[in-house]
């Protein structure tokens, strides 16, 4: 590197980013939104949903989830599902209208890449979804071999077929005795 | 929603804990049960990692720099008008071009447009208090808007945060994300506030904005430089 500048350091969102960052209920017209496919986006249209919850299981409302991945085709392409982000409501719930993402090719499972940012926290926290039916890829997959057999299950996304569609389940333990797998990447 | 994709030439360098604040920070009391206590595990960067999201031009209306200007219903917003500029860099010192930020902040008395806000201050009828931008070619960025107050927040007895305003960054890819905080300079609420104090010694000074009187500009605003490094490429291994 010619010349090194030092990382600006990372702060909080703080609780109050909501109008900027889903300002929807102020009237004004968001960046991005939790549903990231029109109707005719080709793949299997999903749901993923969950809650985010502190080190007591409390869930968190001031906490904003970000997601980016490929579309079915496994390619990260304009049009492609791509980015989204959700605030939590009350109940510490989120969700995102999306498609199923295909494999990028490369041996890697398929997979969502997920941010979380709260108040309270003061670095944001990296995580990465998997789906429950993609078994035999995620054998595979060489970033869950990284992560202990015990702890794997929280980076995994539990279908379900309901009247509404399929659902993916995947709540996100901060802390705890679940605490969700974080990345340093 | 059709964002635009960039992919980088290789891996980013990894995020400097030196430079930035531990998750669990005791004396900013929310930090206590919101702090992951399992150490990180270390991921190699793949596609969907080392690629990211852009924006352009059309997610930014014509106003949303001036916050002066867009949340204007009747008169001008009321407090101490300033601009507030500055670059966008990667550690390699080199500039990252059309990103895009956003910001949010409280007005000048210290309160936030956000419903939840209760703090017993007046809101400012021609202030929303958010906006947006993207960086020209050599990574630079501006804003208009006004001072933001302090304000008295619940995390311990006479706790006041220091006049801030939270910026939003992207960069070229998911791993370049920051959410970071501008201080004013000769704030005496900044040695006082966990949240600053949150950041390693050393470190935080890079928060606090530069007064410009170049930038300044005259019987219209004050001046403030804020300068802000994202991660750059990973340095090239020594040959041995």
């Amino acid at each position: 590197m010619s010349q090194t500048l030092k990382q600006t350091p990372s702060q909080t969102v703080g609780p109050y980013f909501a109008y900027a960052w889903t300002p929807e209920l102020y009237g004004r017209r968001p960046l991005a939104t939790n549903r990231l496919a029109a109707r005719d986006m080709p793949g299997e249209h999903i749901r993923i949903e969950g809650i985010v919850h502190d080190g007591e299981g409390t869930p968190i409302r001031d906490c904003v989830v970000e997601i980016w991945q490929a579309g079915a085709d496994g390619k990260h392409a304009p049009g492609a599902a791509g980015f989204g982000r959700c605030g939590t409501d009350d109940a510490g719930r989120y969700f995102f209208d999306t498609v199923k993402p295909g494999s990028h090719g490369d041996g890697h499972a398929p997979h969502i890449a997920v941010t979380v940012f709260a108040r309270g926290m003061l670095s944001h926290a990296f995580t990465r979804l998997h789906f429950s039916d993609e078994a035999a890829a995620n054998a595979e997959d060489p970033v869950l071999a990284t992560v202990p057999d015990d702890r794997r299950d929280t980076l995994i996304a539990q279908r379900a077929e309901t009247p509404g569609g399929v659902v993916y389940r995947f709540d996100i333990h901060l802390q705890g005795e679940r605490e969700t797998v974080f990345f340093d990447c | 929603m059709d964002t635009a994709v960039r992919e980088a030439e290789g891996d980013f360098g990894p995020r400097d804990w030196a430079q930035h604040p531990p998750y669990l920070s005791p004396l900013y009391k929310s930090t206590v049960l919101r702090s992951p206590r399992k150490p990180l595990i270390p991921m190699k960067q793949c596609l969907s990692v080392r690629t990211g999201p852009v924006f352009g031009h059309d997610s930014v209306d014509a106003l949303d720099n001036d916050l002066t200007k867009n949340g204007r219903v009747n008169g001008e917003p009321v407090g101490e008008r300033m601009i507030v500029t500055g670059r966008v860099l990667d550690e390699n010192g080199r500039p990252v071009p059309h990103t895009l930020l956003e910001i949010w902040q409280a007005n000048a008395c210290g309160r936030y447009v956000h419903r939840w806000d209760q703090h017993d201050a007046p809101l400012d009828p021609n202030f929303f208090g958010a906006g947006r931008c993207i960086t020209d070619a050599e990574g630079r960025y501006r804003f208009t808007t006004i001072k933001p107050g302090a304000y008295p927040w619940g995390n311990h007895h006479n706790a006041w945060r220091p006049a801030h305003i939270h910026f939003s960054l992207f960069g070229p890819s998911f791993l370049t994300r920051l959410v970071t905080q501008m201080y004013f300079p000769g704030d005496p609420l900044l040695p006082l506030d966990p949240i600053y104090n949150g950041v390693p010694e050393g470190a935080r000074e890079l928060l606090v904005s530069r007064f410009s009187i170049d930038v300044t500009e005259p019987v219209w605003a004050l001046g403030y430089e804020f300068d802000i490094v994202l991660r750059g490429r990973q340095a090239t291994p020594m040959e041995g």
